[in-house]
């Protein structure tokens, strides 16, 4: 979870400072794997395995033995948006190359 | 100089917001009352070995539909955003290698089915239809690098994509009329617990939803390669 937090803050730091928007495209993907790991790391308990029963054992205690399965569940959703809205922003990234021929932010001005 | 001064200020408060929830929320020891439920009472009324793919597709199948959904919208973004309007900008590209070529002739068959058995035994196995969809758009992703002549009928995929789609919604109100509710898999015969044919319709749902999402992200990497 640690380590999620630490991502959260490289990805922050990365979209704030560079000026590509390639790279502030990768600090957003950091930012999102770091969400996903703290989302995970909040459901997992120690010693325990996987919620998937497939051993009679696993299946009559199963409450005791496996990790928490909603935020794993959850973290399916997040990881498949979080795609979409990558795929989304790198494709306004090719738009924006193609109408200014550059990718940097400082480019950029508000047309009034 | 200011602006990066705020930015460390900023981001050292983050942190030790962060260090507080950290320390604060200790390690988990036992599951929420929810989740225990869900975990005992999956296999028995549900029929699912893998509890994630019972909550996905089942307890929480409305929002895997609203999932789908988002999907959907940002394919027909992309493809709306790089719409065919600079035929003249496709330069020469270069031919893939002989030995990328080979292997891609070799290995499609392969990821496919691959992709196929992973969406399929989504109830039984780790993976789903999300990762199964993802393994088979890599493998057509690894053939449009192989060969750039080559490429993707795009009605083919989208009439694929929308039945998908629609399978996925028919049944989910099938199992309003059937069944307990929308998107309740209970209608079809459960089978024994473990084995390929059971857990109802997650199954079948997952094989939708694993090839709706190929189509889609084939739909986009075509477009993306074909006019950036």
């Amino acid at each position: 979870m640690a380590i999620g937090f630490i991502l959260i803050l490289i990805g922050i730091w990365g979209m704030v400072t560079q000026n590509n928007i390639i790279k502030i495209i990768i600090g957003f993907s950091i930012i999102d794997t770091g969400i996903h790991i703290v989302m995970v790391g909040t459901g997992y308990i120690k010693n325990r395995t996987a919620p998937i029963l497939d051993s009679e054992a696993l299946r009559q205690n199963a409450a005791a033995l496996t990790v928490d399965p909603v935020p794993s569940a959850l973290v399916l959703t997040a990881i498949v948006i979080g795609l979409a809205v990558t795929a989304l922003m790198l494709t306004y990234a090719v738009r924006l190359h193609v109408k200014t021929g550059s990718l940097s932010i400082d480019n950029l001005k508000d047309q009034a | 100089m200011a602006k990066r001064v705020i930015l460390l200020l900023l981001l050292c408060g983050l942190a030790v917001l962060f260090y507080k929830t950290l320390t604060g929320m200790g390690p988990t020891l036992t599951l929420a009352p929810m989740s225990q439920q869900m975990v005992t009472d999956a296999p028995q009324t549900l029929g699912s070995q893998n509890v994630i793919t019972a909550i996905v597709v089942t307890m929480r199948g409305l929002d895997t539909l609203g999932e789908v959904a988002v999907l959907f919208i940002a394919a027909a973004g992309i493809g709306f955003l790089l719409r065919k309007e600079h035929e003249h900008r496709r330069e020469m590209r270069r031919d893939g290698s002989e030995i990328l070529k080979t292997g891609a002739r070799l290995l499609l068959p392969l990821i496919i089915l691959f992709g196929c058995y992973i969406f399929t035994h989504g109830h039984l196995t780790p993976g789903g239809g999300f990762q199964g969809g993802v393994v088979i758009a890599s493998g057509i992703l690894l053939f449009i690098l192989s060969d750039v002549s080559r490429s993707v009928n795009h009605s083919l995929l989208s009439i694929s994509e929308s039945l998908s789609g629609f399978g996925y919604a028919a049944l989910g109100i099938a199992g309003f009329f059937l069944a307990a509710g929308f998107l309740d898999n209970r209608f079809l015969p459960m089978g024994t617990f473990g084995s390929l044919f059971s857990a109802g319709a997650i199954p079948v749902i997952y094989s939708f939803i694993g090839v709706k999402v190929g189509c889609e992200l084939t739909g986009i990497f075509t477009s993306m390669q074909e006019d950036a």
